[in-house]
């Protein structure tokens, strides 16, 4: 318990990437099993205990301390696990909890009634540490800036595979694992993934550099639109069907109506999407069903689900993925018609003859809110795991741009936190600047020197780590920023939110006063409906 | 009791005021006689006509304020006795920083303590905290909630040393108060073993001279400001915490930002503070430390002047003290940088 305690309490101040990667290889290393598969379960967010509550725990505390004391700390604190460990009463010695694989199975072994006595003696036996991670472990969700992905990337070093060949294992598995560090270590095969649905690691695009265009043959690709949904992989044969997202998180939950619509029996890679009356709609109808555990009837029926195919990896038990491109897609084609449901459908291709031809074809798509852009693919490619250079490219729309004003600014993290980093900017409200974003990135390492040079000249007020900037019509820095797309917000003042936004450029030049207006962001977003009046900003970028 | 404690002491807007003394201890504002328990800047603060204070107290003030900080002063030595219109002071230590002192104030039979700020671990750069028996005990209460437990500062400055083992070519960053928590940070540092050179940020250079110069080592002490970039790698430094997040700290090739503070204990603030490396060291006293020390004055009364005035003085009225908070505003303020 002590080893794992110790990992989370530094990978909770640990702000770089590689240093994470490095403290958990370093563990997984260290730790015999089982210990070390429930941490790696509880670090996936893979462990669940129905029965200890924050209420359990909250009357465990009532038994130990004041309760106005308790309010007071818990108020101070911000977080129940961080509160009850710091306050729980110290022990005069430490004893001996046992592992921490020992006390996962006992959290699921333990009758109802019995766990709160077990919880206290594990509590009183633990320093504050150990405490911090037991809390941490039974009521989910560590964060600790940690997600499931980096986690068993991590664990893939261990063995010096490949992060995808576990994400293929992954789902055939459960915790606490040991096939998975046996096959690690050389001490056993490979975990056999043929008889599970499990996720297979996507193959990703690079944008397309337009330059390098004039070097590509357009008789070699083949041209797809890119939706905007979510990219997923469907597992399914006869009777089950396991959806995952792009980074191997199973979400079939969130989406029965499709899990249950798609007759086919193999591993798909497609895009979900919306369809209203044959129509594709915006990637904000697919937000309504996102991060839901549970779906309603009305939800179902207002946003029903559906799958645009792109590419077959499996067909039945047999693995596609080395054929050419076209050969998989003539399978996909006869797996499509057989399935025969209105859920599941073919990615049409964009027939072109040249580059100016396709690109017109992409321009003409901005009238489509639910196209991205356009997918070149190499005819000949075999479907790879990762980001291989050449086969694929994603040509998104240029982006929307707007003129907005520098509102306020915070500092970063990891290597940029001496500098300004992260900027809140707004546009004109009749007199006022009302804020409509935060971006952080776009920007270049001299860009970001002069950015954090102006925010620390003209700062006229301090909130804690936020720096409020001069802005007004008198003086202001303009920030032209771009965007993938505009959704009605209840979060945000001004009622809007802009999907990635990123600084695309410094306007030094442009007087603050002829930065743009809400008006235009309204327009923008009135062309574009329906909104939702609900937002889940975070989502994959598809490609 | 032949008076009452508020005829002694009470809380006016300038701080706490003493009528028949007819002086100020610790006053926010400028007044014409000023007791000053230590010589951080929220309780020693310049323009007073008249200053009564610790050698050290007044030494430190003139090294931060300037010689001209105040009209005229006068060393109150620990353990004397000052009659100050039919007041008896005396000073005595609270083992806070160097020069920190308690005030105990007797007249007519009534003694308060002002503690100002203090704490009850060990430090050997300032004489220890001990009890004083009185009527009313006026204490602080930066950490005054059951969340706060200080841990052993050695075990602290071995995870420092452990991390500097651990990335030898990483420059480290410690986030300590100019007065008081960077010497004890260095002292710890040197009690632990560590002999090698310490860089220090100009602002800490000319009260940690004070704190050798009053006879405590603190080893090879060395300008962060002017070594080359490579000599830094692997470097120890000290600065206040302000300037872990200023300008100044990008000399420095990757560093390890540590942050030597009782807030240090709280994750979120620590996280808020840029802390990769928390070290829970505190110059206050702690939750236990608090409620260990009021039964040990014997004082009937307890006011509470700042901090988390509203959790203390709950459990004094659970306990049975008569107990209040004095709400006086302005304390602490130089804390806002982790520096508790």
């Amino acid at each position: 318990m002590r080893a794992f305690a110790e990992l989370i309490d530094r990978l909770a101040f640990e702000p770089r990437r590689n240093a994470k990667l490095a403290l958990m290889t370093d563990y997984f290393r260290a730790t015999p099993d089982p210990d070390r598969g429930y941490a790696l379960a509880a670090l996936c967010g893979a462990l669940d205990f129905p029965a200890a509550k924050p209420a359990l725990l909250k009357a465990l505390i009532a038994e130990r301390a004041d309760p106005v004391l308790f309010a007071l700390a818990y108020d101070y604190v911000g977080d129940l696990s961080e509160t009850i460990a710091l306050m729980w009463p110290a022990q005069p010695a430490e004893a001996e909890t046992g592992r921490l694989g020992a006390i996962v199975a006992a959290l699921g072994e333990t009758h109802r009634a019995a766990l709160p006595a077990r919880i206290a003696a594990w509590l009183d036996a633990l320093d504050e540490q150990g405490r911090w991670a037991l809390l941490k472990l039974m009521t989910g969700g560590l964060r600790i800036g940690v997600s499931a992905a980096l986690a068993r990337q991590a664990v893939a070093a261990l063995g010096g595979v490949a992060a995808a060949e576990v994400e293929e294992v992954w789902h055939a598995i459960a915790p606490p694992y040991p096939a998975l560090f046996a096959w690690l270590e050389g001490r056993g095969p490979r975990p056999d993934a043929a008889d599970a649905l499990t996720f297979r690691a996507p193959m990703l695009a690079h944008p397309l550099d337009e330059a390098e265009l004039a070097a590509l043959d357009p008789a070699d690709f083949i041209a797809e639109w890119k939706w905007d949904g979510i990219r997923v992989q469907a597992a399914a044969r006869p009777g089950e069907t396991r959806l995952f997202s792009r980074s191997g998180d199973e979400i079939t939950a969130a989406f029965p109506d499709l899990a249950a619509g798609l007759g086919f029996d193999g591993v798909i890679d497609g895009e979900l999407v919306v369809i209203h009356d044959e129509t594709v709609a915006p990637f904000s109808a697919v937000q309504q069903r996102l991060n839901r555990k549970q779906v309603g009837a009305r939800l179902l029926a207002a946003f029903p689900a559906h799958l645009i195919a792109y590419d077959l990896l499996f067909a039945g038990g047999e693995d596609l993925r080395a054929l050419p491109l076209l050969a998989r897609r003539a399978r996909l084609e006869a797996l499509v018609t057989a399935a025969g449901t209105a859920r599941l459908r073919l990615s049409p291709l964009i027939p072109f003859a040249d580059w100016p031809e396709l690109a017109a074809r992409r321009a003409d798509s901005a009238a489509d809110p639910a196209i991205e852009g356009v997918m070149l693919k190499r005819r000949d490619s075999p479907y790879l795991a990762g980001r291989p250079w050449g086969p694929w490219f994603k040509w998104k729309r240029a982006p929307d741009l707007v003129d907005c004003v520098l509102m306020y600014a915070q500092r970063g993290h990891g290597k940029r936190s001496s500098f300004y980093s992260d900027f809140t900017f707004g546009v004109w409200d009749g007199e006022r600047l009302v804020p409509v974003g935060k971006a952080y990135f776009g920007f270049t390492d001299a860009e970001l020197a002069e950015l954090d040079q102006f925010v620390r000249r003209n700062t006229i007020n301090r909130f804690g780590p936020v720096r409020e900037v001069a802005h007004g019509a008198g003086g202001g820095l303009v920030l032209e920023i771009a965007y993938e797309g505009l959704q009605v917000s209840t979060r945000h003042r001004s009622g809007i939110a802009m999907r990635f936004p990123r600084i695309h450029r410094i306007r030094w030049d442009k007087p603050a006063a002829e930065a743009d207006r809400i008006e235009t962001l309204r327009e923008r977003l009135g062309a574009a409906p329906p909104p939702s009046r609900r937002t889940v900003p975070a989502r994959d970028d598809g490609g | 009791m032949s008076v009452r404690p508020e005829d002694l002491l009470h809380p006016r807007p300038e701080g706490l005021y003493c009528p028949p003394g007819n002086f100020f201890i610790d006053p926010l504002q400028p007044v014409g006689r000023a007791l000053v328990t230590h010589a951080h800047s929220d309780h020693a603060r310049p323009g007073h006509g008249a200053v009564l204070a610790t050698r050290e107290t007044l030494d430190i003030m003139a090294i931060r304020l300037g010689a001209d900080f105040c009209g005229t002063r006068q060393i109150a030595p620990y353990g004397e006795t000052i009659v100050e219109g039919g007041v008896a002071i005396r000073f005595e230590p609270a083992g806070h920083v160097l020069g920190s002192a308690q005030i105990l104030l007797e007249w007519r039979g009534c003694r308060i303590v002002v503690s100002g700020d203090y704490k009850r671990q060990a430090d050997p750069t300032t004489p220890a905290f001990a009890p004083i028996s009185c009527d009313v005990f006026v204490t602080e209460a930066t950490f005054g909630l059951p969340v706060f437990r200080h841990p052993d500062p050695a075990a602290e400055i071995a995870k420092l040393l452990a991390s500097l083992r651990r990335f030898p070519e990483r420059a480290h960053l410690v986030g300590a108060y100019s007065l008081g928590k960077a010497q004890r940070v260095i002292r710890l540092i040197r009690d632990a073993g560590y002999d090698a050179p310490i860089h220090l940020h100009g602002a800490l250079e000319k009260v940690t001279r004070y704190y050798t110069e009053r006879g405590i080592p603190l080893g090879d002490l060395r300008p962060a400001t002017g070594a080359a970039r490579a000599d830094l790698a692997g470097a120890l430094v000290l600065c206040p915490p302000a300037s872990l997040a200023d300008l100044w700290s990008r000399r420095f090739p990757d560093p390890v930002t540590a942050v030597a503070s009782g807030w240090m204990r709280i994750k979120a603030r620590a996280r808020q503070n840029g802390a990769e490396l928390p070290l829970v060291i505190s110059d206050h006293a702690d939750w236990p430390d608090l409620t260990a020390t009021l039964p040990q004055t014997g004082a009937g009364q307890i006011w509470v002047t700042h901090g988390q005035e509203d959790a203390l003085v709950h459990w004094c009225q659970a306990g049975g003290w008569a107990a209040r908070p004095l709400r006086l505003v302005g304390y602490g303020d130089e804390d806002a940088g982790g520096a508790a």
